[in-house]
């Protein structure tokens, strides 16, 4: 068939996420939807709280009790994750989706040599593979990598190795065994500016090689600029703007991801006071009816407070979820 | 790489091995600072001695009965004396030792996995599974360890085996506890979750990456605790419901002497005299792990 490969990799539908906190529901994600096609990398942006990490865990679906998926649809080569049961999906976890986390030096397990870690992945999906083979095979994705001397490295204990070192560690395990899907969580935001530009480097060289699709999770505009070919903006649980990456950072088309674009301080300007989205963000224990940005915007007409905008299909697949568009652009289809 | 000197691998090597050395040296330091915990170990290895060549040191059969020398005093013929069947109280202590041993042994060997892994699952799973088996265990910490030990040596009948197996049900609680603290600091670390989510399931997370947390303060536990399965034991055997005669256990023989106390002070008094050495042995060891594990100890 020649229609698998146009078909996207992991297309998430309207997916509906609350958490059951004793001081009420939180609505964390409410309506999130986005594509990502095969060897593509999508950035994931918003600021802190808006969901991103829970969307990543939700697409694992390692969402603990008192959080719950409720509605929507994680499609991931057309088979929805949420209908599969528990093995089914641990088979998936690690072989088909890995994630990175954001501190490399508390993802590693401290007690266990970092090579044995790197192996484990391999020995929890491969049965038939012995600890030897896996430690080998944990040196050899180590050597990939670029790390100098790697058998030396893989006898290593998680604190004798530098940020940069156990994040290369943490890339290492989570590729080993050359998933389709890898879902970063700020990769760099825990690392000294110097390593993140190494670390974004071979991510890149890596996932080429190995032809993963990344989810890349970031509120850093500038890694998402040099590293991702679509970005998807959030804020309170919503998806706002989605869109190929030139297009939504040079022309933002949701007044969200415009007040986001104007925080970036102007180098060419250092004088000019930095800019903020006036107002918080909403709780979300009670978020506001219609538009979640609605409140805070400076846009905003009788009917954002009222209904939540439809997404409004734009020139270019850029989708923007603001009533702004309601007169120049036709409705997305779901 | 972050290091600014170039380190070579036999370099590396060295300076890894000279840490541990350093380590293992400390130790010994602190272990030696502690005279009590030297007086402690003294006592334990002493133990391990006498229960390892007990043929060769005991004088005489520890079960042979000489009515006509019943109840003599310690004399150079027998050390300890002999009781109210003739036998040679010094041998019989002697050949207690293993029995002490044996059954300590035992009881850690059953209690101990048994309590790590309810509280493991139970710090794991959390909700309901971990409200089942702590109200469970709440209920056997609500009575004291010998009254329960008690109660289900007599359940089961007497003997050494229903003694170990009711001592070992009466301990479990105390890892049980001990474990689910462990994993409750462990469970939500970042590397759990990542390791869950490379898609290990919640077995291997259990056993490969809880599980090791837990050992270390299980095992200061358990040297503390043995001094008190000890005299659980001994405390069994002298009601009756341990060890049965002729065997030769230490409280079962204070039991046996009971009704000489005033006159033959010895039958009961050395028996009771070992179980006490022993039982201080291992209190002090375990007071002394625990000191020589604290890291903070060894800053100074």
């Amino acid at each position: 068939m020649t229609t698998v490969n146009t078909e996207p990799l992991l297309r998430v539908e309207d997916l509906k996420v609350r958490f059951y906190t004793l001081r009420g529901v939180v609505h964390a994600l409410e309506r999130v939807r986005f594509t990502l096609n095969r060897q593509e990398t999508l950035g994931l942006a918003g600021e802190t709280g808006c969901g991103k990490s829970v969307t990543a865990r939700s697409v694992l679906r390692l969402i603990d009790p008192p959080g719950r998926i409720i509605s929507g649809r994680i499609l991931f080569e057309g088979r929805d994750l949420l209908t599969l049961d528990e093995a089914t999906m641990r088979t998936i976890r690690g072989s088909q989706i890995s994630m990175i986390m954001q501190e490399p030096k508390m993802s590693l397990n401290p007690v266990i040599r970092v090579g044995d870690q790197i192996a484990e992945t391999l020995l929890i999906h491969e049965r038939s593979l012995n600890r030897r083979t896996a430690r080998a095979r944990a040196v050899d994705m180590l050597a990939q990598l670029g790390i100098p001397d790697p058998a030396r490295v893989a006898r290593r204990y998680p604190h004798e190795l530098s940020g940069g070192m156990a994040q290369r560690v943490m890339i290492a395990m989570m590729l080993v065994t050359r998933p389709k899907l890898l879902i970063a969580d700020e990769p760099t935001s825990a690392l000294d500016v110097t390593i993140q530009a190494q670390i974004l480097e071979l991510m890149k060289k890596l996932v080429r090689e190995i032809e993963t699709s990344v989810l890349m999770i970031t509120h850093d505009l500038g890694v998402m600029a040099e590293t991702c070919d679509r970005v998807a903006v959030m804020y309170a649980g919503e998806m706002v703007e989605t869109g190929p990456v030139r297009s939504v950072l040079k022309n933002p088309q949701h007044p969200y991801t415009r007040g986001l674009l104007q925080t970036v301080p102007d180098k060419a300007n250092p004088e000019h006071p930095l800019y903020s989205i006036r107002g918080n963000v909403p709780s979300l224990l009670q978020p506001p009816t219609g538009c979640r940005f609605a409140p805070r915007c400076e846009y905003a007409m009788q009917r954002c407070h009222e209904e939540l905008p439809p997404y409004y299909h734009l020139e270019g697949d850029h989708q923007c979820a603001c009533f702004l568009h309601a007169e120049k652009a036709e409705v997305a289809r779901p | 790489m972050s290091t600014t000197r170039v380190i070579d691998k036999a370099e590396a090597r060295r300076r890894r091995r000279e840490a541990r050395v350093q380590y293992l040296r400390d130790s010994f330091v602190l272990w030696r600072r502690n005279h009590l915990m030297v007086v402690g170990t003294a006592i334990l290895v002493f133990l391990l001695l006498v229960a390892a060549f007990a043929p060769l040191i005991a004088t005489h059969d520890p079960y042979a009965q000489t009515l006509a020398d019943r109840l003599q005093p310690p004399s150079m013929q027998h050390f300890f004396g002999t009781d109210s069947l003739g036998r040679d109280i010094y041998s019989r202590v002697i050949y207690g030792s293993r029995v002490t041993l044996a059954i300590a042994f035992l009881v850690a060997v059953i209690s101990t996995p048994l309590g790590m892994a309810i509280g493991v699952v139970s710090g794991y799973f959390g909700r309901a599974t971990d409200e089942i088996l702590m109200r469970l265990s709440d209920i056997f910490l609500a009575f004291p360890k010998l009254i329960l030990a008690i109660a289900f040596a007599a359940a089961l009948g007497p003997g050494v085996e229903n003694a170990i197996v009711a001592i070992a049900v009466a301990n479990w609680p105390s890892y049980a506890r001990l474990a689910r603290a462990e994993t409750l600091a462990v469970r939500n670390n970042d590397y759990i979750q990542v390791i869950r989510s490379m898609g290990a399931s919640n077995l291997r997370i259990m056993v490969g990456h809880i599980t090791p947390m837990c050992l270390s303060s299980i095992i200061v536990r358990l040297s503390l605790d043995m001094g008190t399965i000890i005299l659980t034991a001994a405390g069994l055997g002298f009601l009756g419901l341990g060890a049965q005669p002729p065997m030769p256990e230490w409280g079962l023989m204070v039991s046996d002497g009971r009704q000489f106390l005033v006159d033959q002070w010895w039958v009961s008094t050395l028996p009771g005299v070992a179980i006490l050495i022993v039982v201080m042995g291992f209190n002090l060891v375990g007071d002394g792990i625990r000191d020589i594990l604290d890291p903070h100890q060894r800053q100074s």
